[in-house]
């Protein structure tokens, strides 16, 4: 028979892993991920091949053009990965906690509300750049940082499910870009907002060092370090890992539990509030209901599987963009439809999610199992 | 005053036949819940539920000299059911055996489920060599067949009889879900399941085929739901315009305003529809307005939600093992 144990939890960087040293466990741990990694890859090839009939290694290499084949398209590709990794970095804080704020779709999507409201009204004023700016990221926080603290507050006093509930405010707030889009659209009659400001560009982030993508990346990284000390290093972040371990634990420790859930959660929404911020200021210069685009969802996934690891993070935000793009040109390239990249993602989402448990538990032979207790 | 009344049983026959597709999904949804796992594959396995029915559908039509309904339908509903217990598999696999976090996993078969419809969809009829929209009329035709039980009775016909048999199939899922759950014993094991596994599994309850089986028939229900939409709701054709997944939230939604109960779900389901389409028979709302309308069944599954938390009826709260995975050695 097969016996399952856990592995004692495993941090690459300090102690030792299921009796191996570090260097061992991490060559197990990148192993598992590289054979969960290959066997996507190769049963999406099997099914790319079984639609299209092209050699899948072609396919994947038109992919790599068609996200790395420019320097404009790097620097989407890096825009499109900053935004993801931002979502994910504002869920860490959360997801630590273990409150299930599933609710970034929403929170992005009001924050992206905000700044458009900045620059719809505000967009003829003349107000210098960095202060509107400043004016509109503040805004776009303010307004996904209210979708955050509502479900917050239930949850911290009276226990109401925050999956369901946070869930819930993403529709709240799709119907609401549906409210203003009638009212913001241009031209009359389109049902689009059409793109805010297109002459003057008030409110439009500037080019910096010449790149119009710049900005975008100095902000996401900047609070990208900033979430990994305030996680790693501050009281706040310590006692947001007693309460994700367990409130009874924060509880005894005299911590104001209540306190941590909501203003974790204020946090979380704000930032990502502030993604919606760059999704129309530094990206779009529009909202419509597509705006948040999924990402709220996928940064979940992102945030999950890296274990709240900003750099970790990072890299599967860059791979999951680069699939999304490349799917996207392929699908062009040989006359399908876009949502390729749907499946291929799911696929290897799936196969990274499965290949978890290979890395959280030993299976050995029961027999194996006893010789060892000896 | 007869205008008034050709509205209301317009809003009826609406709320009706647009419920039926959330009732499906939450039904599906509240069983696998109350084995304690909850899927956010909803709108996923809808997805694939939908297209399953009708690539089934569409290779019978274009292969067959003369199609006949029943047969398409046999087949519609087959390849659907099969299409959503996969999904119910892949999710049931990885959180069940491999134990993986039911929320991720959920999401990501949301992602596939409608990359894989959107996909097939939108290129089914060009990949088979032809062009244009898809369509199975035929096999459509049966799905919405009617049936008018009674002539004399005003009203009773138009309000009642005006649906395909999926509408009716769905009452009777609920009512065959809600004896299962509340008057058998395996009603009662699955609820212990989802309640607390380890007590269940000390009991002697196999923990892990209840599991299983709770998901995949849940998934094979829902997926159902996916398939009234696309050959009845839609009449047979497919649409990439994210409609269903907004009906898979909704269904989510059901679940919580329906408190875990099948019953519950059928008139919660039929609410749900007469909010959404409240807006159309409002005269003089603003595009706006009408939005803000639509808002209405999210408002309303929040303030139950709230609700239930507040009074804390026993009866009316989730499964309390639901969203965590169980590990006998963990105890």
């Amino acid at each position: 028979m097969i016996h399952i144990s856990k592995r004692p939890d495993f941090n690459r960087f300090k102690g030792k892993y299921a009796g191996l040293n570090r260097w061992t466990g991490f060559g197990i741990h990148l192993l598992v991920r590289l054979i969960g990694l290959v066997l996507a890859l190769a049963v999406s090839g099997v099914l790319i091949y079984a639609i299209t009939k092209l050699n899948p290694i072609d396919v994947y290499a038109e992919m790599a053009n068609g996200v790395f084949g420019t320097s404009r398209r790097v620097w989407t590709w890096l825009r499109d990965l900053a935004l993801l990794l931002l979502v994910a970095v504002g869920l860490a804080p959360a997801f630590k906690m273990r409150f299930w704020n599933i609710g970034a779709e929403g929170q992005i999507l009001v924050g992206a509300l905000a700044t458009s409201a900045c620059m719809i009204y505000m967009g003829s004023a003349n107000i210098p750049t960095p202060v509107f700016l400043l004016i509109m990221g503040i805004g776009s926080m303010l307004a996904g940082a209210l979708w955050g603290i509502i479900p917050a507050v239930f949850k911290a006093f009276w226990g109401t499910n925050e999956t369901l509930f946070t869930l819930m405010m993403n529709y709240i707030a799709i119907q609401l870009t549906s409210f203003f889009i009638p009212m913001w659209e241009h031209p009359k009659g389109s049902n689009t907002v059409g793109i805010i400001n297109a002459a003057s560009k008030a409110g439009w982030f500037p080019e910096v060092f010449g790149q119009q993508y710049m900005l975008n990346i100095i902000i996401v990284a900047v609070i990208t370090v900033a979430m990994f000390f305030y996680l790693k290093r501050s009281k706040h972040g310590y006692e947001i890992a007693v309460v994700g371990q367990s409130e009874s634990t924060a509880r005894y420790a005299a911590m104001n539990v209540k306190k941590v859930v909501v203003r974790t959660m204020t946090l979380s929404g704000a930032i990502c509030g502030l993604a919606g911020f760059l999704a129309v200021a530094g990206a779009d210069h529009t909202v419509s209901t597509a705006t948040a685009g999924g990402r709220g969802f996928v940064a979940i996934i992102v945030a999950w599987l890296a274990k709240f690891n900003p750099g970790t993070m990072a890299v599967i935000s860059a791979m999951l963009v680069f699939l999304n793009k490349g799917a996207i040109t392929i699908a062009s390239k040989f006359n399908l439809s876009n949502d390729v990249s749907d499946i291929i993602q799911g696929i290897i989402l799936f196969f990274i999610l499965g290949s978890e448990f290979f890395i959280n538990y030993r299976i050995q032979l029961a027999h194996e199992g006893k010789k060892e207790e000896k | 005053m007869g205008t008034v009344l050709t509205q209301i049983i317009s809003l009826i026959t609406t709320a009706i036949s647009f419920g039926t597709v959330i009732m499906y999904g939450s039904l599906g949804e509240t069983l696998t819940e109350k084995s304690g796992h909850l899927n956010l594959g909803v709108p996923g396995i809808m997805y694939m539920g939908g297209i399953g029915g009708l690539i089934g559908a569409f290779l019978y039509e274009t292969n067959a000299a003369s199609p006949v309904p029943g047969v398409g339908l046999i087949i519609a509903l087959a390849s659907a059911l099969v299409c959503s217990l996969l999904g119910g598999l892949i999710y049931s696999f990885l959180t069940i055996t491999l134990r993986a976090n039911q929320n991720v996993t959920g999401l990501t078969l949301t992602i596939f489920g409608s990359g894989l419809a959107n996909f097939f969809g939108g290129s089914l009829s060009k990949l088979a060599g032809g062009v244009g929209q898809i369509s199975v009329a035929v096999t459509s035709s049966a799905f919405r067949a009617t049936q008018h039980l009674t002539d004399g009775i005003p009203y009773f016909d138009e309000i009642f009889c005006n649906y395909g048999f999926m509408v009716y199939l769905a009452i009777i899922i609920a009512a065959v879900l809600s004896f299962i759950i509340k008057r058998t014993s395996i009603g009662l094991n699955l609820r212990a399941v989802g309640e607390n596994p380890a007590t269940a599994d000390a009991a002697g309850i196999n923990v892990i085929r209840y599991k299983y089986a709770a998901t995949c028939v849940g998934a094979c229900i829902s997926g159902l739901g996916g398939l009234y939409y696309v050959m009845d709701y839609i009449k047979g054709t497919w649409a990439n315009d994210g409609n269903i997944e907004a009906l898979g939230w909704l269904a989510v939604a059901l679940v919580i305003f329906a408190t875990w109960k099948p019953l519950r779900s059928i008139w919660g389901a039929y609410l749900f529809g007469a909010l959404y389409w409240l807006y159309n028979f409002i005269p003089g709302q603003s595009r706006s307005m009408q939005e803000i309308f639509k808002m209405l069944p999210y408002l309303v599954t929040i303030i139950v939600l709230i609700s239930v938390s507040l009074r804390r009826k026993k009866e009316d709260q989730p499964p309390s093992w639901l969203g965590r995975s169980y590990f006998r050695e963990d105890r």
